[in-house]
């Protein structure tokens, strides 16, 4: 009877240690991560990037939606030119290069580049985001119609 | 006495049941991935090139149940002390292991036609990244120590230290801002998949799970023989040291 009560008692001590363990474990990490905040966050919005005065020749990367008829293609057929918003604050962005298929004015993008006080951001890679919405054309189609679709950038979570 | 006749009573009902968890799998991952890649409709967005979803999302979503099932037998493992449950954490890690390469390998291929690159170090591939050598680590442990007592522990302390990396995984679109775009199937406010491409989804998920609860109950069943074997060999070489 002692014997059994003692073994129930080490594994209540094992699994107290176990939580307690994990819960400190997560406490840790969680500060880490906050505190890297910055390093982990994959780009700059237009808002941040204004706020935070960089020198020029800075190499960042800048992500917001592409602003609505914007988009200039250059003469040389290989540079372009558009704005990239987040609803408060817009960055020109100039870049020559090829451009991913889901680029489009409104569309969600990440810009890798330089930054320049006096001129536009030279970008050197563009990647696309696309949202968390899935459906059919038809349905898309269906919803403008009725004046229902709303882009979800729209709503400040590119 | 109770204890070791646990692995038995499980070698004896599991057996019963994979036969049956086989042939739902495959049932179920013909209709999932049937209706996901030929009747789906195509998306307003990406065409078909979003019929990848189908593979990816429950690669992904399996990547971490099936650390979330590791650690909770670990846990159980290290509490109750019970040799089944390490059994079944260890058995877990290389399917698992699998997930999270599919689930990497499948976004990457994804990732160049839409985003325009194989891979960026945002925070959810990079986490996912992370889950990979997590596996990778966690059954190195298994192989590196001779003694599966110590074995068992010391694999059970990496799995739960592991563990906090799966709230990392599925907040990590939320908490930073990635080029992985946010959860479509478990978020507030429901899925913002329309239901035409979330039945197969979801079916398809279904399959993975299906199939990872047969390949678990195989593993576990040959950990569960391997371990009687060698008590076997080692019962028969004392004998012929006695004699």
């Amino acid at each position: 009877m002692m014997a059994k009560s003692r073994a129930a008692n080490r594994k209540q001590k094992r699994l107290y240690l176990v939580l307690t363990s994990m819960a400190v474990l997560a406490l840790a990490i969680g500060l880490v991560l906050s505190a890297l905040q910055d390093n982990i966050s994959l780009f700059l919005d237009p808002t941040e990037l204004t706020e935070r005065n960089l020198p020029d020749g800075e190499h960042i990367r800048l992500g917001g939606l592409v602003a609505i008829d914007s988009f200039e293609k250059a003469d040389d057929g290989l540079t372009y030119h558009f704005d990239i918003t987040d609803g408060a604050e817009t960055v020109s962005v100039v870049y020559k290069g090829s451009l991913p298929d889901l680029f489009r004015e409104g569309q969600g993008v990440v810009v890798e580049g330089e930054v320049h006080k006096n001129g536009p951001f030279v970008a050197t890679e563009v990647l696309a985001k696309h949202d968390e919405n899935y459906m059919p054309k038809e349905v898309l189609d269906s919803l403008k119609k009725r004046g229902l679709y709303q882009k979800p950038g729209e709503e400040g979570s590119i | 006495m109770h204890k070791f006749a646990n692995p038995a009573r499980f070698l004896r009902i599991s057996k019963l049941i994979t036969p049956w968890c086989f042939v739902l799998t495959a049932v179920t991952l013909v209709i999932g991935l049937y209706w996901g890649l030929f009747i789906a409709p195509a998306d307003y967005q990406m065409g078909d090139a979003y019929r990848i979803i189908f593979v990816h999302v429950p690669a992904s979503y399996m990547s971490m149940f099936c650390y979330g099932f590791m650690a909770v037998a670990s846990a159980v493992g290290i509490i109750w002390k019970h040799p089944l449950a390490d059994q079944s954490a260890r058995a877990a890690a290389p399917i698992g292991a699998v997930f999270t390469a599919l689930a990497l390998f499948t976004g990457s291929l994804w990732g160049k036609p839409m985003w325009g690159t194989y891979w960026i170090w945002d925070a959810r591939l990079t986490s996912e990244l992370v889950l990979l050598f997590l596996y990778f680590g966690y059954m190195a442990v298994w192989e590196a120590i001779e003694d599966s007592v110590k074995a068992a522990r010391v694999a059970a302390i990496v799995a739960l230290v592991g563990a906090v990396n799966i709230p990392i995984i599925k907040f990590s679109v939320d908490w930073w801002n990635t080029l992985h775009q946010p959860a479509s199937l478990m978020k507030s406010g429901g899925a913002s998949i329309h239901p035409d491409m979330l039945w197969p989804l979801l079916i398809s998920i279904l399959a993975f799970n299906l199939y990872f609860i047969t390949v678990v109950l195989w593993r576990i069943q040959s950990l569960i023989i391997r371990r009687q074997i060698r008590g076997l060999r080692i019962r028969i070489a004392e004998e012929k040291d006695n004699g």
